[in-house]
């Protein structure tokens, strides 16, 4: 079996050092980068398929030249090799742009499955998985909370959750997955994994290796622009429940059902 | 003669060691420090911990990636030590005593020992103790009264061992003990890899003690332990040597959980100074503590860097590795003692009470004063560097 695990560099939430662009751009020079902690979950659960029936993972990622130093602690983790597709020209492009490149880089490849994370920590738009379904034809199982491929059938089985419990979907391989937390926590890389990882490939590719047309990619391309952008407001204040448990929960109750919350 | 052989850059740390670093503090953080409290608490070993330890590779960092280890040099095991050590001492001490108590069979093992004893250790399937202090025996190491005497196509071990960390869940003990009593006082030892349990081997006691409480300490008894010839290390009469060489480069382990104590102390120190108001102000604001914690960072750092020195010289295997090892120790275990001591009197009555980790990082960095050899005999061994051995 092979997996292709997307994965994208992104500013360290624990760093906290996140600053915007005069373009309202994430300036990516500002804060150490680490892989998006969806994407962990995402490449946990490959991880495993791996490891019960065999096979390869391929990382993919579309980022700045940089990306291939977040992209070793995937390696780490016990992914094969790693692809990444960097050029000048991507800088700024919108989801229709990143989904369009990261679906030629994976027309190269020939793969079971496709998996992603639920969404970025930066740009939080969480299509850009959809978009590469639609534009290379794959069947899409968002919302994964366990994935169950069978080669012999060549199917794969995806329980999706949903409001009231869950879904059993299934479809043929190749087949693109969005994948939650509820697969699994990540592994911390061990050691030999992270000596290893020194070795391991990550190749680079341009636009013009994928064969894609430059013209209708990238920032100059983007379909969409941020004019503005707000802090959100800051937190009221706090208001501080003392008493017994019982005597807090009512409270709690009580405050939450006032604002129809519950 | 004073030798340094290495240079000293600001960025000395190559891209691996700072990701393994990385990875070590990550669990260290997120696995250890929430175990902390309830292991010196319970005063229970951790096998949970060194469970973790093994499943990451942490205990297979100083062996050799042929035999299934990582193969990380000294400065790279020491920064794991330093921060496993931050969250945990007791914890810190499962590394430092695997690579103690293996240093024999490193420095001295022959291919075939190492091929037959480094895969389970590197692994951590097998825990290793260094057998080398007994009752009467402590810094006078050649006073060791431990009998092994030759029967046939093995030696018979016949002897007390005490203060042996990990001497009761190690399954691969170097033991020390005399060959030949009328040999002269440094040609007396030999060096035995015992793998245990074996007939005649028993546990007597665990300390009390008053730090690194999770960590067992034993009391090991041998009556007629047999072991085989083949498990002798290095050859007869070289026990003493193999000793020395052995603390020359375990002592900047210690030195590392030294320092890691003394950073978490003060990581928590500063924390507090931080958010603790009295009279309207930050207590950090007041310019005693802050004089303090300025202190506290300024002694660490020193002590660090003259630990990384230390490592690297050690690596670089030059003449002067007793010295730089002794040094680094000395240096980093007062320096833990004095931030420990410090930290808890910025914490004030909170700091004397387990509900910070303070009072038990204090308690935790007195034992980097006393084992792998007191600060007395590290300032024994410097000065015999610097003045030659006595005449005698």
């Amino acid at each position: 079996m092979h997996i292709v695990v997307l994965t994208k560099p992104v500013p360290d939430p624990a760093a906290a050092a996140e600053r915007l662009g005069p373009d309202h751009r994430l300036d990516r020079a500002a804060s150490p980068a680490v892989v998006n902690a969806n994407d962990e979950y995402a490449l946990e659960a490959a991880l495993k398929l791996v490891e019960a029936s065999g096979g390869e993972i391929t990382l993919l990622t579309m980022a700045p030249a940089g990306g291939a130093d977040t992209m070793r602690k995937a390696l780490a983790m016990g992914a094969t090799r790693g692809i990444q597709v960097t050029d000048p020209v991507l800088a700024g492009s919108d989801v229709r742009s990143t989904a369009a490149v990261l679906a030629a880089a994976l027309g190269e490849l020939t793969f079971d499955l496709v998996l992603a994370g639920a969404d970025t920590s930066d740009g939080g738009g969480g299509v850009v998985p959809a978009g590469i379904a639609a534009l290379l034809r794959l069947p899409y199982l968002s919302n994964a909370a366990r994935i169950e491929p069978d080669a012999g059938s060549g199917r794969v089985k995806v329980r999706r959750i949903t409001p009231t419990g869950y879904d059993v979907l299934e479809a043929p391989m190749p087949a693109l997955i969005v994948c939650t937390q509820a697969l699994g926590e990540p592994r911390y890389p061990s050691l030999k994994g992270i000596m290893a990882a020194r070795s391991k490939e990550i190749a680079a590719r341009a636009l013009a290796d994928l064969g894609s047309d430059p013209s209708g990619l990238g920032g100059a391309a983007s379909t969409t622009t941020v004019l503005e952008t707000r802090r959100p407001p800051a937190r009221g204040a706090t208001t501080v429940v003392r008493g017994t448990p019982g005597e807090g929960a009512a409270a709690i109750v009580n405050f939450l059902a006032t604002r129809r919350i519950i | 003669m004073v030798t340094v052989t290495t240079r000293n850059p600001a960025d000395r740390l190559t891209e691996e060691q700072i990701l393994l670093r990385d990875t070590v503090r990550q669990l260290a953080v997120e696995r250890i420090a929430p175990r902390a409290a309830e292991i010196d608490r319970t005063s229970e070993f951790p096998e949970d911990i060194r469970q973790l330890l093994a499943q990451q590779d942490v205990l297979g960092l100083p062996f050799p990636v042929e035999f299934g280890g990582v193969g990380g040099d000294l400065l790279t095991v020491c920064l794991a030590i330093e921060e496993i050590a931050k969250a945990c001492a007791t914890s810190s001490l499962i590394l430092i005593v695997q690579v103690l108590g293996s240093l024999p069979l490193t420095l001295a093992g022959t291919p075939e020992q190492q091929a037959r004893f480094f895969p389970a250790l590197a692994s951590g399937r097998t825990l290793a103790a260094f057998g080398l202090t007994e009752p009467e025996a402590g810094s006078d190491v050649a006073a060791a009264r431990t009998r092994a005497v030759r029967d046939g196509d093995g030696y018979v071990l016949n002897g007390t061992k005490r203060f042996i960390t990990n001497g009761s869940v190690a399954g691969l003990i170097t033991v020390f003990a005399v060959t030949d009593p009328e040999a002269p006082r440094h040609r007396r030892l030999s060096c035995f890899a015992v793998e245990v349990p074996t007939p005649g081997f028993r546990v007597e006691r665990l300390e009390h003690k008053l730090g690194i409480r999770g960590s067992p300490t034993a009391e090991l008894a041998f009556e007629d332990v047999r072991v085989p010839a083949a498990n002798r290390i290095g050859a007869e009469g070289d026990g003493f040597s193999i000793a020395m060489a052995t603390l020359d480069r375990s002592r900047p382990g210690v030195a590392a959980q030294a320092v890691g104590i003394a950073q978490g102390a003060l990581d928590t120190a500063v924390a507090y100074a931080r958010d603790r108001r009295q009279f309207n102000q930050r207590i950090g604001d007041f310019q005693m503590v802050a004089a303090m914690l300025a202190d506290m960072d300024s002694q660490i750092e020193a002590a660090r860097q003259l630990l990384y020195t230390a490592c690297a010289e050690i690596e670089a295997g030059g003449p002067d590795i007793g010295r730089w090892s002794a040094m680094c120790k000395l240096v980093a275990g007062d320096t833990a003692m004095r931030v420990t001591t410090d930290a808890v009197q910025v914490l004030g009555g909170y700091g004397y009470i387990d509900e910070f980790p303070v009072e038990r990082m204090m308690r935790d960095a007195k034992i980097t004063q006393i084992y792998e050899g007191t600060q007395q005999v590290q300032r024994l061994v410097i000065a015999r560097a610097l003045l030659g051995r006595p005449a005698s």
